[in-house]
């Protein structure tokens, strides 16, 4: 517990309104998107600069508690989840987009800009931020930095990491530095804004954020392909990336997945076909064109059933928002969906999918999967009660069995939603304990007194 | 399933649902449409924030907190959640039970529990209360006095915020609407459907009109109507508001009242009406007399766009050259999910100029009395209804229930706009010229 004579001085630091401690606050500020796991804060604190940020930092230094940044609090493996001795530090209300220059196609944001607010700010003067993970309409871009976040444009355009030309970070001493700019090519000194991306909030805490943006492509032509086994669909995949074709979109739904999709969404989705790939090639009308006939092709070639062109954008963008409610569409089913985020190449992804439905049954576990097919990122999703311990149990061995298995084909154990709390026991499966012991080492060289975000990747 | 409760706050009869509260994921899905969350962007006053408050209670960790009350009814029950939700929780039932567990322990406010307790209980839920409240109200709405609390400067301030609730409730109609019907109206020709109609406790006295409008639609549908004279509210307002044991007395009533007529459907004029009767089955499912009754009952259920989509919308040659927008009421798009048969029967009008409204489907605010009980936060939701409006300047507003109604109009008259907003029944009959 943080003392009171410190909380009456972190209360000092902002306004009276920008600081909470009663229990409703403190319950709710207690978990993030991921299941099963919370913790209450002693406080959370709202600050409206970085001075007062820097101020909170050096104060945690000297009084030793821990802070955890949050955005929108939609993560999906515990990165903003409280810990012992901690305020949270809500920075969601840092929600303007302070410059678009259209000359060098970048953009400053403050890290609570909502991801889909500036996809739409962005394409109203035909410009174009990739990155859109499934929880982009509250997301934050701060969170998507933090946790180098993905999303369904993945294979063709990248990840949040290709985005992110500069940051204004507050270290864990609470000084402020500028890393990265506008310049295409600069070499000066340790790239050290790469520290920061995907460093789930351990290392620093972003005030302000550069972005590169692109044009926006011309045209898309979105599609859906129905399968009667999970393999044609994996091997369709495989199909299309031979074919030297980088559609923009490629996912993944198996039968659970869809039923659930279709549950919700009502978008008139066959419920007996074992999967599907939503499909989408985009940029010029006449390189559009030909793509979408090459990928139908394929689609063809390896059993397609049936193969849907959407009519109209609205359409395709009803298949594409029904595709990202895919996860939470899954709870119709049972009530606590653990999802996962392995990757593999992508030329093992049928292969994979095969591993997962063999795991599903040697644990009696139901398992639906869905994902990102084209960039070798599935989500299989673990369907169960957290009401029921036994189920709880056989679940998590499964995954270790998951991430075994992934990891064997040369995969990983996430490939868009972090560490934290969630997979920090499994990470030396993938980097090997030298590799951990390095990223401690950086930890401890900027944090020494470890009170940014502790206990999250790994334990000091 | 149900598991052991150890420590929990709340009484034993109508508890939130577990099930509902575990199939809540708190991914996050529902912050970006609600209404209160928006205003503060604080997590409590969130969908899956409240889900969260409700578990601690009913796990013990939080006491019915003034903060957990506030939390309560600072949400406007609109659903909006329950439409974005892709794991289907259904969040409406939790606050409304909420609610009712905070009646039950005696929690609420003096004004919440008086003013509740005073409109809910006695004026709206009894037919003969009702009517004489609304004409004292009438009396007060045609007298001078009305005029000069609201010319007179020095006394506008002080009872400023009695003038704006006043300006809020609805005009008292010179004649209640079920004063002037027989029970059964046949129409011109063969009458092809048996339509039972609800007047309605508010309807009925503040909006003759609409009802009025409805009847004429519906007979021109060649339907006879039959609007049974023992009929009572439909406790809908009590329900949202958590006050289950007179919805449950209004509702049988009800599915007895009209359970005697062999009717085709019950069609609605008021969005939160028709929400709740659709749940009659549900608000009655452990009462083994009536739940297999009151399910039947609801089933029949139809709003007045449901149902004249459902049937056929007959043609007309008018003209409507106007630019008409339409809002969404919340108990219509988000409890009974009923988005596309408004809008194809307004823009089959001939002549229409269709705009669609942007966020039409964000609460104006109203949220049944919540306009009264909460006026600022009212104030705030409904400033950003009025930003679109005027955005999308339109010449009518339509939509399909009184309290959205009697909410932007204010909104409208406030702001000096000269926009009409209207209920989709006083549009269809401008344009059958019936």
């Amino acid at each position: 517990m943080i003392k009171s004579s410190v909380l009456k001085q972190l209360s000092s630091i902002v306004e009276n309104k920008n600081f909470y401690t009663s229990q409703e606050d403190k319950i709710t500020y207690s978990y993030d998107g991921t299941p099963l796991l919370e913790h209450l804060p002693d406080a959370i604190i709202r600050p409206t600069n970085k001075e007062q940020i820097s101020h909170i930092v050096k104060l945690a230094n000297k009084e030793h508690f821990s802070i955890v940044p949050r955005g929108a609090g939609t993560g999906l493996s515990g990165g903003s989840i409280p810990v012992e001795n901690c305020i949270v530090l809500d920075m969601s209300q840092w929600n303007k987009i302070l410059e678009i220059d259209t000359e060098n196609l970048t953009a400053w944001v403050e890290p609570g800009v909502i991801t889909s607010q500036l996809h739409q700010e962005v394409e109203k003067i035909g410009l174009f931020y990739p990155p859109d993970p499934g929880s982009m309409n509250i997301c934050t871009i701060g969170g998507n930095v933090a946790e180098n976040s993905g999303g369904l444009r993945g294979l063709k355009y990248g990840v949040t990491k290709n985005y992110v030309m500069g940051l204004e970070v507050v270290l864990p001493n609470g000084e402020i530095i500028i890393c990265g700019g506008k310049n295409v090519k600069d070499v000066a000194g340790y790239n050290l804004k790469d520290f920061f991306i995907g460093s789930e909030g351990t290392l620093g805490i972003f005030t302000r954020i550069l972005l590169k943006l692109i044009p926006k492509p011309q045209t898309s032509k979105t599609m859906l392909a129905y399968f009667n086994t999970q393999s044609d669909a994996g091997k369709t995949v495989s199909a299309i990336i031979a074919q030297k074709i980088i559609p923009a979109t490629v996912e993944f739904l198996d039968k659970t997945t869809i039923r659930c999709v279709e549950d919700f969404a009502k978008l008139g989705l066959p419920t007996d076909i074992e999967s599907l790939l939503l499909l989408e090639v985009d940029g010029h009308p006449v390189v559009v064109e030909e793509e979408a006939a090459k990928v139908v092709e394929c689609c063809k070639r390896n059993n397609a059933i049936e193969i849907k062109i959407a009519g109209t954008e609205e359409e395709a963008m009803r298949l594409k928002t029904a595709r990202r409610s895919a996860f939470s569409a899954l709870a119709r089913t049972k009530p606590t969906t653990i999802l996962e985020d392995i990757t593999v190449p992508r030329s093992s992804v049928a292969v994979m999918l095969e591993k997962i439905q063999v795991i599903s049954k040697k644990y009696d576990i139901q398992i639906g999967t869905f994902g990102h097919a084209g960039d070798g990122n599935l989500h299989p999703t673990c369907l169960t009660d957290e009401r029921n311990y036994e189920e709880i149990g056989r679940a998590e061995k499964a995954y270790e069995e998951i991430f075994v298995e992934a990891i064997k084909l040369g995969g990983t154990i996430t490939g868009e939603h972090g560490t934290g709390l969630a997979k920090k026991k499994f990470l030396h499966l993938v980097s090997g304990y030298t590799a951990i012991e390095t990223m401690r080492t950086i930890k401890r060289a900027l944090d020494p007194n470890n009170i940014l975000n502790p206990g999250k990747v790994f334990d000091l | 399933m149900t598991t052991v409760r150890p420590n929990n706050f709340f009484l034993e009869t109508d508890i939130p649902s577990n099930d509902v509260i575990t199939n809540c994921m708190h991914c996050g899905l529902c912050l970006p449409v609600c209404p209160t969350y928006a205003i503060t962007g604080r997590e409590k006053s969130s969908p899956r924030g409240r889900i969260r408050l409700i578990k601690a209670v009913a796990e013990g960790t939080l006491d019915v907190t003034d903060g957990f009350i506030e939390e309560m009814n600072f949400c406007l029950d609109c659903q909006a959640c329950e439409t974005s939700c892709p794991a289907g929780v259904k969040y409406g039932s939790l606050v409304e039970s909420a609610r009712n567990q905070i009646r039950l322990l005696n929690k609420q406010s003096f004004l919440e529990k008086y003013l509740k307790k005073i409109f809910l209980t006695t004026v709206i839920s009894n037919t003969r209360w009702l009517k004489i409240t609304a004409k004292i109200l009438r009396l007060y709405q045609n007298s001078i006095v009305e005029k000069i609390i609201q010319k007179n400067k020095i006394i506008y301030f002080f009872v400023s915020k009695l003038v704006q609730l006043q300006k809020l409730s609805p005009r008292v109609d010179k004649l209640f609407f079920d004063e002037q019907h027989p029970e059964i109206l046949k129409p011109n020709g063969v009458s092809k459907y048996r339509i039972g109609f609800l007047s309605g406790c508010l309807m009925n006295v503040a909006f003759a009109k609409i009802n009025e409008d409805t009847i004429k639609v519906l007979l021109h549908h060649d339907c006879e109507v039959i609007i049974p004279k023992e009929q009572v509210c439909c406790g809908s307002l009590q329900a949202h508001n958590g006050d289950f044991e007179i919805a449950r007395e209004l509702a049988k009533k009800n599915v007895d009242v009209f359970s005697g007529y062999d009717l085709d459907a019950i069609v609605m004029n008021s969005a939160g009406c028709g929400a709740l009767m659709k749940e009659y089955g549900e608000y009655l499912k452990d009462d083994p007399k009536y739940f297999q009754k009151a399910q039947k009952l609801s089933n029949k259920v139809k709003d007045l766009s449901e149902f004249l989509i459902g049937i056929g919308l007959k043609k007309t040659e008018r003209k409507f050259t106007k630019r008409v927008t339409y809002h969404d009421a919340c108990h219509l798009i988000h409890a009974q999910k009923i988005y596309k048969e408004p809008r194809e029967i307004i823009q089959s009008i001939p002549g229409i100029q269709y705009i669609e409204l942007n966020e039409a489907s964000w609460c104006c605010g109203s949220a049944g009395i919540y306009n009264v009980v909460n006026y600022s936060d009212s104030m705030k939701i409904l400033d950003r209804k009025m930003e679109n409006i005027l955005s999308a300047n339109p010449e009518y507003i339509v939509t399909t229930n009184p309290g959205c109604i009697t909410q932007i109009a204010y909104g409208c008259k406030t702001r000096n706009l000269g926009t009409q907003v209207i209920h989709l029944a006083t549009l269809l009959r401008e344009i059958y010229g019936i």
